[in-house]
């Protein structure tokens, strides 16, 4: 009798946790600092990240477009580089010095522009945050705005 | 021994079942079962209707969701309020100026959200101020207090802000008749019925920006004005006023404005005012009186002091307005949803006297004058009288309608709600409230098309509702699901100040009306914003040093400033860079004399801080903002007068020096 008690606990408790995770939904505006570990990864593609951007739409060229560069150093000196700085020093956030030779060009857009979601589930942005102890903001960038950040970061990284 | 024990609790249970039956205010007879779960909104879940509740004595006004009670925000208005910087940063102060300079404080007692053809459109909040008279609009896209106008000719503005159907005007009656403006007001107060008048504003509103202005104002015998109600479908282009005090006694007026059988609502037709001022019968008359105007590209307020306003004197024109007696101090004056029927409140009469517009309009075409009030045509009460609901409880003081046929009346005196027929003006059913009841709030129950599901009571007196504390205890509103034949009330939940009137909309209309989670920090006007850290800097102009700074998770820059001095006033400008929703960071310095700072994502916004001594002052972000909030501080330094400490500032390990000031 009372094991049966002690099972009906133990399946209780399980169904609970198990719902509990179930129920578990990614907050895409939460300023929640703490890690949160998401059981849902297997879609997410590390090398895209997640977001509205692909090998397809955005496309570089060899060499630098300055307009874009220019641009993306006005927004950034906006919205960015309050955390980050040119060099690979930390501030808040990690600094940019050849984040473009670590990241896919399309992962870097998504980032920015979707942080949220990301943080959630790439691994390394959760160890980043383990280091950094605060979530990147999502700071309201037009597409037109990250892909001139994207090229400013390019120009930081020796691209001519 | 035991048994006689055992009879003896038994008796004194019974002695109390007895009693508490006895008592109709009881909670646990007028709470069944079910009443829990159908308030109960879940964690995570929206309410289905926001409740803009007026905040009385605090001045402000406070959002609620319906059905949870839950407490969403409380908004400033007419009051200082610390929490969010209100009336404390440089921004904000002009907002609360007017022709007696900065008043902290008032007293707002009604909402009235904003309308298209009768129905609720979810753009603008209006509240008025009843202390020093002022009309307020809240933006529902920012819930910002967006602008605010003082009535002149006023005193006491409690007969506003009611609104017409397509909100062309918002009206302001003065509860106190006094001496104009431009009248030499040092008279003997009992010269009252001489000098004394009442003044009635109409603000006209601009659909497209909300920008609001006197259009005119109706100068009326020397009554109190106590609330209004316009009309709507077929009586639009009419407004009704409640009055009281129609003996025109000055003192004592429990009494001596209790002597007559039967005030008046005035009925105004308000398109023929409009007809006599476009043939140019207004007259210029000169007052005082501030226009107070948010910019939310600046993220500033601007005070104007205006000198003229347009009045009609409604006794030489025969037409504008008439009286209908009304037993006795009326309190509300409400009309149904098809416009046909005023349902009159007075506060001491025994019956509900209904009357209707058709009645009315024949009455004047027939000239059933029953003689004349100070030059106003008084109507004959049986000639416009629809019926009267005959002893439906004591002290009845608003009404409002579920667009079924229903009226739903407070009871203050005898602490309940009655719902009644408006047809056949037969009571169907009543429920006890805890206590002194004051208005009613169904969703959209002022329009052309309410939402009747539910309807909120808001108490006076709360005693034995809540956990005591203290000698004060805060209001109650009571929420009645309405959705059925009977009310069933489903929650009792306090609310902030003294809550008078409150009105509910639909939560998608409100949320889905293009509310603004940022400011876009490129459409930041502000004159000393710092866009981004580049910008950041400390200038010094004369004895005002003015600190251009940038707050970001977890930093300000500059966050070490030297090179002031005592005798200088120091203004930091601070720019919120975050363009995240909900990340407002705060500004707080040891020995400010005002407040703290609450800057929303994108703003700029300004508190000035004179030190006191020579020394270190920390400052730090009081809204906890990240992981690293509490390492969002900074240090300023201020030395002795005539120190030559030279001014510099920095953050990291930047240090920069002041440009030299031309
Ligand atoms: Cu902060």
């Amino acid at each position: 009798m009372r094991n049966i008690k002690i099972i009906l606990v133990f399946a209780t408790l399980a169904f609970v946790i198990a719902c509990g995770g179930n129920n578990q939904k990614p907050t895409p505006d939460s300023n929640a600092s703490s890690v949160q570990k998401k059981s849902e990864v297997s879609d997410y593609d590390p090398n895209r990240g997640e977001g509205k951007f692909n090998e397809q739409n955005v496309i570089l060229d060899a060499s630098l477009n300055k307009a874009f560069a220019d641009a993306g150093e006005i927004a950034s000196g906006v919205k960015c580089t309050s955390c980050h700085k040119m060099s690979s020093e930390r501030l808040v956030g990690p600094g940019w010095k050849g984040v473009t030779e670590r990241r896919t060009p399309y992962w870097l857009m998504n980032f920015i522009t979707n942080p949220d979601p990301m943080i959630d589930k790439d691994p390394e942005l959760q160890a980043q945050l383990e280091l950094c102890l605060v979530r990147m903001p999502n700071q309201s960038l037009a597409d037109e705005e990250a892909r001139n950040i994207l090229e400013f970061m390019r120009k930081n990284d020796g691209v001519k | 021994m035991r048994t006689n024990l055992l009879n003896f609790l038994a008796g004194i249970l019974t002695v109390l079942v007895l009693l508490s039956s006895c008592r109709p205010k009881n909670a646990a007879t007028a709470i069944s079962g079910d009443a829990a779960v159908k308030s109960f909104v879940a964690p995570g879940q929206y309410d289905e209707y926001y409740n803009f509740v007026s905040g009385g004595f605090s001045g402000q006004m406070s959002v609620y969701g319906l059905p949870s009670g839950r407490l969403f925000r409380v908004i400033p208005v007419f009051s200082v309020d610390p929490e969010k910087g209100w009336g404390y940063s440089e921004e904000t102060k002009p907002m609360l100026n007017t022709s007696h300079g900065f008043v902290p404080w008032d007293d707002l007692h009604h909402v009235e959200l904003s309308q298209t053809n009768g129905e609720i459109n979810g753009k603008w909040v209006f509240g008025n101020a009843n202390n020093t008279p002022r009309i307020a609009r809240i933006d529902l896209k920012t819930f910002k207090t967006a602008e605010i106008i003082e009535i002149p000719n006023s005193a006491g503005n409690h007969s506003s802000p009611f609104g017409t159907e397509n909100s062309e005007y918002i009206v302001a009656g003065t509860r106190f008749s006094v001496p104009p403006d431009d009248a030499d007001g040092d008279v003997p107060i009992d010269s009252y019925k001489k000098n004394f008048k009442g003044h009635i504003s109409f603000i006209s509103v601009n659909q497209e920006t909300g920008k609001m202005d006197i259009a005119f104002q109706l100068k009326t015998p020397g009554v109190n004005f106590d609330l209004a109600r316009c009309g709507r479908a077929k009586s639009h282009g009419w407004f009704f006023f409640s009055t009281y005090n129609t003996e025109q006694a000055n003192t004592l007026l429990e009494v001596n404005a209790s002597q007559k059988d039967k005030d008046y609502i005035m009925a105004v037709n308000w398109k023929k005012a409009e007809e006599y001022l476009k043939a140019g019968k207004g007259k210029k008359q000169k007052v005082k009186y501030a226009h107070n105007v948010w910019d939310d590209h600046a993220h500033t307020g601007t005070s104007t002091i205006k000198t003229e306003v347009t009045v009609l004197d409604v006794s030489e024109f025969k037409d504008i307005c008439y009286m209908i007696p009304c037993p006795k101090s009326p309190h509300g004056c409400d009309v149904d949803p098809t416009g046909e029927y005023i349902v009159g409140s007075g506060k001491l009469a025994a019956l509900l006297p209904v009357f209707s517009f058709d009645k009315l309009q024949a009455a004047i075409a027939n000239k059933a004058y029953d003689g004349e009030y100070e030059g106003i045509p008084v109507l004959k009460y049986e000639e416009v009288l629809y019926g009267e609901v005959k002893k439906p409880g004591l002290g009845p003081l608003h009404t409002e309608f579920d667009g079924k046929g229903f009226a739903y009346t407070s009871f203050f005196v005898s602490s309940e709600i009655v719902k009644w027929n408006i047809k056949d003006l037969t009571v169907v059913d009543r429920v006890p409230t805890f206590y002194s009841v004051g208005h009613l709030c169904i969703p959209g129950g002022n329009t052309r098309k309410p939402s009747p599901k539910y309807l909120v009571a808001y108490n006076k007196i709360t005693k034995d509702r809540y956990l005591p504390t203290g000698p004060e205890l805060a209001h109650s509103a009571q929420l009645f699901d309405i959705s059925g034949d009977k009310m069933q009330m489903i929650l009792d939940f306090p609310t902030i100040g003294e809550p008078h009137y409150a009105q509910a909309a639909l939560a998608d209309l409100i949320k889905n009306n293009g509310q603004l989670k940022i400011y876009k920090i490129e459409d930041n006007k502000h004159p000393r914003v710092a866009k981004g850290e580049s910008e950041s800097k400390v200038v010094r102009e004369g004895n005002k040093v003015h600190v251009y700074m940038t707050a970001i998770r977890s930093h300000f820059a500059p966050d070490n400033i030297e090179g002031v001095r005592m005798g200088d006033e120091v203004y930091f400008h601070v720019t919120n860079l975050e363009q995240d929703w909900d990340v407002p960071h705060g500004f707080a310095i040891k020995g400010a004399n005002n407040a703290e700072l609450l800057i929303m994502p994108g703003e700029t916004t300004t508190l000035k801080w004179v030190p006191d001594r020579v020394g270190i002052f920390p400052f730090y972000c009081t809204d906890f903002c990240s992981a690293l909030h509490q390492e969002m501080q900074g240090y300023i330094r201020v030395s002795p007068a005539g120190s030559k400490t030279p001014l510099t500032f920095h953050v990291g390990k930047l240090p920069s020096v002041e440009k030299p000031v031309q």
